[in-house]
């Protein structure tokens, strides 16, 4: 379970999160849209610790953020870009993770296995694809179980046949009861892999419901033309 | 221990970098030219130090300011794991630290050791010569890791910074000194002289090691002030306790700026 009560960053003068009110139950797979540079990057990296607040309140399973970390430990998140240490190798970099996490992996060897990642692990990071390191990206954040997944435009580089893996083990995990947040600009992805929609804007949340329910407001029309129209009644 | 993992593969990662050992390799070739052409006395060890004085807080606080620019993304993703953010600062800045002060002192010892100084009666002072440059390296480290954090999206600044610094102290330092002698030699100038070398971290390095070898000549104007004004081993703990406190500020700056740091 993620609450965030009024939560305020700017940086500089720029306000990026106005006041974000948000209560995500365990086991809702929610999906964040919103359009570029409107705090969904932030917000996800303020419930990780990694921006701290101006002010406001974060909990993730009851316990309120304050600079502790121990929390972490039922988060996996795969970041926007998938950049790593360059000379290491895949393997080197999984042993590392998990020895800074000090937890059993114990999907390793599956995730590994679906992404055909085996020809790859021997290999430094820096000459690995785009795709093939973001499918290492989504395998730190999956392979140590962890209750809430943080999955920022996870699939953004992966080629139609991992993004297709990647969707049916965020499915599976989605049934496992984890908890689920993944932005995408792709509605497609958005409404084939989450129930629930929150749109941000401007560093505030505009809609925070069902899926469906806007859908069927939207009077039947598809979820990508149902953001669109939300946009542009914005005047984005 | 977390760090210790962190610092275990930083470790790893800067050794694979290769550049680390050509680093040491610079000292072990320079400090054997420096022997043979200046025979096994204190010259030696002075020209060592002139050129460790001159190098090791340029390579220390550039590399400390980049080392931290290119380890973005992974401070990133090691901070989206249940890690606190004091240690993964020590394991970066000892993961650096180490292997630097590492690769200078074995550079340096192997050579000074194979023309036979460390045994002989100078061994105190060509300790003390490594012992300095170690803490050089930790000191600035330290800064660059300060500049670095506090410049992080313009690594430009951070980078132009740490070189001006470093020209500052390390080159212009002692004539912007002699230029206050020659502005106010009428006046009693030993205390206000005494309390800016304070503010130079290589300077204090390099009194200490005038003083340790008693080579007044070579003093400039702030050693022979400390030297006349503290005796040699008051003015060494002086000196030295100063040190300390160049390795403390910048670091207990540099974890609280990473502390709060948003990334």
């Amino acid at each position: 379970m993620i609450k965030i009560e009024d939560l305020q960053k700017s940086f500089g003068k720029k306000g990026v999160l106005n006041g974000i009110n948000l209560d995500i139950p365990r086991g809702q797979a929610t999906g964040i849209v919103g359009p570029n540079g409107s705090g969904k990057t932030t917000m996800i990296k303020t419930v990780l610790g990694l921006v701290k607040p101006d002010s406001g309140r974060i909990e993730v399973n009851g316990v309120k953020l304050n600079g502790n970390y121990a929390y972490r430990h039922q988060i996996g998140y795969m970041p926007q870009v998938a950049r790593y240490p360059e000379n290491m190798t895949v393997n080197e970099l999984l042993e590392f993770i998990k020895s800074v996490r000090g937890t059993e992996a114990i999907f390793e060897e599956k995730l590994v296995d679906h992404f055909g990642l085996d020809s790859e692990l021997e290999k430094p990071l820096r000459v690995l694809s785009g795709g093939n390191r973001q499918k290492v990206g989504a395998t730190l954040a999956m392979m140590f179980n962890p209750e809430i997944l943080i999955l920022d435009e996870p699939t953004a580089g992966l080629d139609p046949r991992a993004s297709t893996t990647f969707k049916e083990l965020v499915h599976e995990e989605k049934k496992n009861g984890k908890t689920v947040l993944l932005t995408s600009h792709i509605m497609s992805e958005i409404e084939e892999l989450t129930d629930h929609l929150i749109f941000i804007l401007d560093g505030k949340v505009r809609y925070n419901g069902p899926m469906q329910e806007l859908i069927s407001k939207s009077a039947g029309r598809k979820l990508e033309s149902a953001v669109a129209s939300m946009m542009e009644g914005a005047g984005v | 221990m977390k760090t210790l993992k962190i610092l275990e593969y930083e470790w790893k990662d800067l050794f694979r970098g290769k550049w680390i050992i050509g680093y040491g390799l610079i000292y072990l070739l320079l400090t054997d030219a420096l022997i043979r052409f200046g025979g096994s006395g204190p010259k030696a060890l002075l020209s060592l130090t002139n050129v460790m004085l001159l190098f090791i807080p340029l390579i220390s606080m550039v590399y400390g300011v980049l080392y931290l620019y290119q380890a973005r993304e992974f401070v990133e993703l090691l901070l989206a794991q249940p890690l606190d953010r004091k240690s993964l600062f020590w394991g970066l800045y000892g993961g650096l630290s180490i292997p630097l002060i590492l690769s200078y002192v074995v550079g340096a010892a192997i050579p000074l050791g194979s023309h036979g100084i460390l045994l002989s009666a100078d061994a105190g002072s060509a300790l003390m010569v490594l012992g300095l440059g170690a803490a050089l390296t930790l000191i600035f480290i330290g800064l660059g890791f300060l500049l670095g954090l506090s410049f992080y999206e313009d690594r430009i600044k951070g980078l132009g910074f740490s070189l001006v610094i470093w020209l500052f102290l390390a080159v212009l330092y002692d004539g912007f000194i002699l230029f206050i002698v020659y502005i106010l030699g009428d006046y009693p100038l030993e205390k206000p002289i005494l309390a800016i070398s304070m503010l130079n971290p290589i300077d204090l390095a390099r009194i200490i090691v005038l003083l340790k070898f008693e080579v007044s000549a070579l003093m400039g104007y702030t050693g022979a002030v400390f030297n006349r004004f503290f005796g040699s081993w008051v003015g060494m703990a002086v000196a030295f306790g100063f040190i300390l406190l160049w390795l403390a500020i910048p670091l207990w700056r540099g974890v609280k700026v990473f502390a709060k740091k948003d990334f």
